[in-house]
């Protein structure tokens, strides 16, 4: 299990995070949703490493996380980033196989392959990553960080998969194969940790929801539970929208209403 | 045409360029065996390929003394420097690309190399004065040394001043390099006015940039630097790789940034500022061999660095031997050849870089 307890970041006199407590089970599929600025990407940085929190502890099974190596964080968890740029054109399976390296794959070529095809890149190895739509090179990111936590358990320890707003520049059947993904790798004892935007998506994914709002936990339980017009009211400002069908004239699509 | 030169030539389908760089390595070695051959049997005497050949397969003894003494004393030194110096010069521009994330980033136009002359001028007027006591306890070493930790300096003024969040953007690299680089050469210029004759005569035949003048003591004095640079490239090349997709996903993937990004930077000065110590400046090394090797092998500094140490030192034997000899008996500066064949490559990639780089630009 991952933990975080009393956890508070400022930055220029601005509480980003505000005395905020979260609990990444293994085998369920945590989703924190909340509005722009609301402290989502912050809370994740916090709990992969990444940024040092000014009070509060993050724990990794029991060993506080300022006391992890960064090579052996790497195999216990992998992260994949919102939107990222490259100066120098790597190839698609190179960047791949820079996960399945970290993670200290044997065969970390064969590795980066299995990784692309998982997310559907079959046939793209070669592509310089420079070259790909934002879609395809979010793909890619996304086959990096399974390269590097390839099983959802290794050795009796659950791995984390922690997605920045994993679905960001996806088209609507690449946003449900990431996310089925992700879910089957907390289905297989996984931890997984996602910032997600569409509320819609995350109602359906979701095992454990998380709200979050100025810096602070807002809500959080299983969704049926947790999504409420009160609460969409209140963090979103957006009244009367859940469980409603829009107007006749409007149509509206809904992801999960596949599954009927 | 813009974005072709920014992708490399042809990736097999598999998308995994291993074989493909480590055949650009045998090539690489070979090219560099050939240049070594060039370098030490050319030259305005008459003692050639043929008395080379003659010496090495052991028959030294029918040469000429005057022969042997010129391929003993001259060549080899001289050799064995152009090897280093291209070596150090090439692996420190593509370690600088790397940790600036910036293709553009080499030491010479982003005045680390300023530094390292400023520290070496330095060294020469206040060597008998001010800093007798050190010139005294580090001998041979001192100007490598001092040249060194000027290099150090200027690339750690850099990184602060350019680098923000981790990102480095070109606008801000290249002109705080000038402007730090200015300031060095402002400096080294009152240095200069300081000079007495004998001195002025030291720094001007060290500013040439040149092989000319090489000894064994010399090669020596830059041996330790360079070979220390070369040991630690397996243990940057997976973070250098790792830090193109950024600090963070460099963090997230095991690598230990703030450690990897200091030890880089203490390569870079100790190249950069030993070769500057021995041979001047030499321009354009650093940026033209990681460029050519990321298009014919790709950008992963697993063969990247190692190529960038053979290539480069290949590069400036045959770039020697050119400046040796086409001009004889009189010797051009090699820095006019290397920026010959470098400056339009230089061109060349700030014109290509539009959109992966250039979008910062203003």
């Amino acid at each position: 299990m991952i933990s975080a307890e009393h956890i508070t970041v400022a930055r220029s006199g601005r509480k980003l995070l505000d005395n905020v407590g979260i609990d990444l089970d293994p085998g369920r599929f945590t989703v924190v949703i909340g509005p722009n600025g609301a402290g989502k990407s912050t809370l994740m940085r916090v709990l992969s490493g990444e940024m040092r929190p000014d009070t509060g502890v993050v724990s990794y099974y029991g060993t506080r996380l300022d006391l992890c190596q960064p090579g052996d964080l790497a195999k216990r968890r992998a992260v994949l980033p919102q939107a990222t740029q490259l100066a120098f054109p790597f190839t698609a399976l190179e960047i791949a196989r820079m996960g399945a390296v970290a993670q200290g794959a044997l065969n970390p070529t064969e590795q980066a392959r299995q990784a692309l095809s998982r997310v559907g890149l079959r046939g793209f190895e070669n592509r310089p990553y420079p070259s790909l739509s934002g879609g395809e090179q979010q793909r890619v990111q996304f086959a990096r960080a399974l390269a590097q936590v390839p099983q959802p358990v290794a050795d009796g320890v659950p791995r984390a998969l922690f997605l920045d707003e994993p679905t960001a520049s996806l088209d609507l059947g690449h946003q449900i194969s990431v996310l089925e993904t992700a879910r089957d790798f907390a289905a297989a004892g996984g931890i997984v940790l996602a910032i997600l935007h569409d509320l819609n998506l995350a109602a359906e994914f979701a095992d454990h929801l998380v709200v979050l709002n100025h810096g602070r936990v807002v809500a959080e339980g299983p969704c049926p539970e947790t999504v409420s017009d009160g609460l969409i009211a209140s963090v979103y400002g957006i009244v009367g929208a859940v469980g409603r069908l829009p107007a006749a004239d409007i149509p509206y699509v809904l992801p999960q209403s596949r599954h009927r | 045409m813009a974005k072709a030169l920014a992708m490399p030539f042809s990736v097999s389908p598999d998308g995994d360029r291993t074989r493909q760089a480590v055949l650009v390595l045998i090539l690489l070695g070979t090219l560099l065996v050939v240049a070594c051959a060039i370098s030490l049997g050319v030259g305005p005497t008459g003692v050639g390929l043929r008395d080379l050949w003659v010496y090495a397969t052991g028959n030294g003894d029918s040469l000429s003394t005057q022969d042997r003494v010129i391929l003993e004393a001259v060549r080899l030194p001289r050799t064995a420097l152009g090897l280093l110096v291209g070596a150090g010069l090439a692996v420190s521009g593509a370690m600088m690309q790397g940790l600036f994330r910036n293709p553009l980033a080499d030491p010479g136009i982003v005045g680390v190399t300023s530094g390292a002359g400023l520290a070496a001028v330095a060294a020469i007027v206040l060597g008998n004065t001010l800093l007798a006591p050190i010139s005294m306890l580090l001998g041979n070493q001192f100007l490598p040394l001092m040249a060194f930790f000027g290099g150090l300096f200027n690339t750690w003024m850099l990184y602060l001043i350019a680098t923000r969040d981790g990102r480095t953007s070109t606008t801000a690299l290249i002109l705080s390099g000038i402007a730090i680089g200015a300031l060095s050469a402002a400096i080294m210029g009152l240095m200069i006015v300081m000079a007495d004759d004998r001195q002025l005569r030291d720094i001007t035949f060290w500013s040439l940039g040149s092989l000319g003048g090489a000894t064994f003591g010399r090669v020596f004095s830059i041996l330790p630097f360079i070979a220390a640079v070369l040991v630690i490239i397996p243990f940057v090349a997976r973070g250098l790789d790792a830090l193109v997709l950024g600090d963070a996903a460099a963090f997230h993937m095991g690598i230990p940034v703030q450690r990897l990004k200091r030890i880089v930077i203490v390569a870079v000065a100790a190249a950069c500022g030993s070769t500057v110590a021995v041979a001047g400046s030499i321009g354009f090394v650093g940026i033209v061999v990681p460029h050519l090797l990321r298009l014919t092998m790709g950008p992963s500094h697993r063969f990247l660095l190692p190529g960038s140490a053979i290539g480069g030192a290949a590069l400036l034997l045959i770039a020697d031997s050119v400046a040796r000899t086409v001009a004889a008996p009189a010797e051009l500066p090699i820095g006019v050849i290397t920026a010959l064949f470098g400056a339009p490559v230089f061109l060349l990639l700030l014109l290509g870089r539009n959109g992966i780089n250039m979008r910062d630009m203003p």
